[in-house]
């Protein structure tokens, strides 16, 4: 009926040397995933949409359409 | 003035200690407490305080005994009215604990301790009949709220007509609500239609 003694110390640091590493990976994971998956697209989105945007001709839509209390269709 | 003398028909082992003497008043409370290692006063014990009568020590000012894994030895032990057989096997404790055979240290486990880490600690079924119950009763209320919908709410506001509503998309989409990612970029305003 002899067991064997437990594990007394550095019960802390060995989970931290099992635990950390992967804590650590999977972070660099999620920011990863969420760079390529959010950001970039989303900075792609905004850049092309202002390259071809011409903020005369928009206006004027907005205009024509009768939005706007201060500029009103040119019919009127 | 007579100092008052206590006495108390408890098994007071000799080590009992921690007595305070009630200085005479005649609003003495059972507050005296009775700190006795390894047995505690039986219930029916009763102290005579002086001349003034009796004063019954209560069970729950006394130490108890429960299994709990954050204290793993209770004040008291479990068993307190030992047996002819457990007495003559606490005698035998006194000896060598190597001649005890491993039944005897068993039972002698068993005369300190209720129950074993093992089984203080072990599950029971009750998380169903908790989810039962939380299943039960959000179904309750989602019937609740049916009811109040249909019973005591009254008309939504003419905001929510179709026609209003198809005024609002339009005015939304002449004001190129969000046109990089969101709303308008979805609608087509070539061929004035959603994008396919």
């Amino acid at each position: 009926m002899s067991l064997a003694k437990p594990a007394m110390r550095g019960l802390l640091a060995k989970r931290l040397r099992f635990h950390l590493p992967i804590a650590f990976a999977l972070s660099l994971c999620a920011a990863a995933a969420f760079k390529f998956a959010v950001s970039d697209p989303r900075k792609k989105a905004y850049a092309d949409f202002y390259t071809q945007y011409d903020s005369t001709k928009e206006f004027n839509a907005m205009r024509e359409a009768g939005i706007f209390e201060s500029a009103r269709p040119s019919g009127e | 003035m007579l100092y008052p003398h206590i006495s108390c028909s408890s098994l007071s082992l000799p080590l009992s200690f921690l007595e305070r003497a009630a200085v005479g008043d005649a609003r003495m409370l059972a507050t005296t407490a009775f700190r006795l290692v390894g047995k505690r006063a039986l219930s029916t014990s009763i102290c005579l305080r002086g001349a003034h009568g009796v004063a019954k020590v209560e069970d729950y000012s006394l130490p108890a005994y429960f299994d709990r894994r954050e204290s793993p030895l209770p004040e008291i032990k479990f068993v307190q009215q030992l047996s002819a057989e457990q007495k003559s096997l606490k005698e035998k404790e006194k000896g060598s604990w190597a001649a005890l055979s491993k039944e005897e240290k068993i039972e002698l486990y068993r005369i300190s301790f209720k129950e074993s880490f093992a089984e203080m600690n072990q599950g029971s079924g009750e998380w169903k009949s908790v989810v039962a119950g939380i299943f039960f009763f959000v179904g309750l209320t989602g019937l609740v709220v049916l009811w109040q919908r249909k019973f005591v709410y009254g008309d939504v506001p003419n905001t929510f007509d179709p026609e209003y509503k198809q005024k609002e998309i339009q005015r939304m989409l002449d004001m190129r609500i969000n046109p990089v990612q969101g709303f308008s970029a979805k609608w087509d305003y070539e061929n004035n239609a959603w994008k396919k």
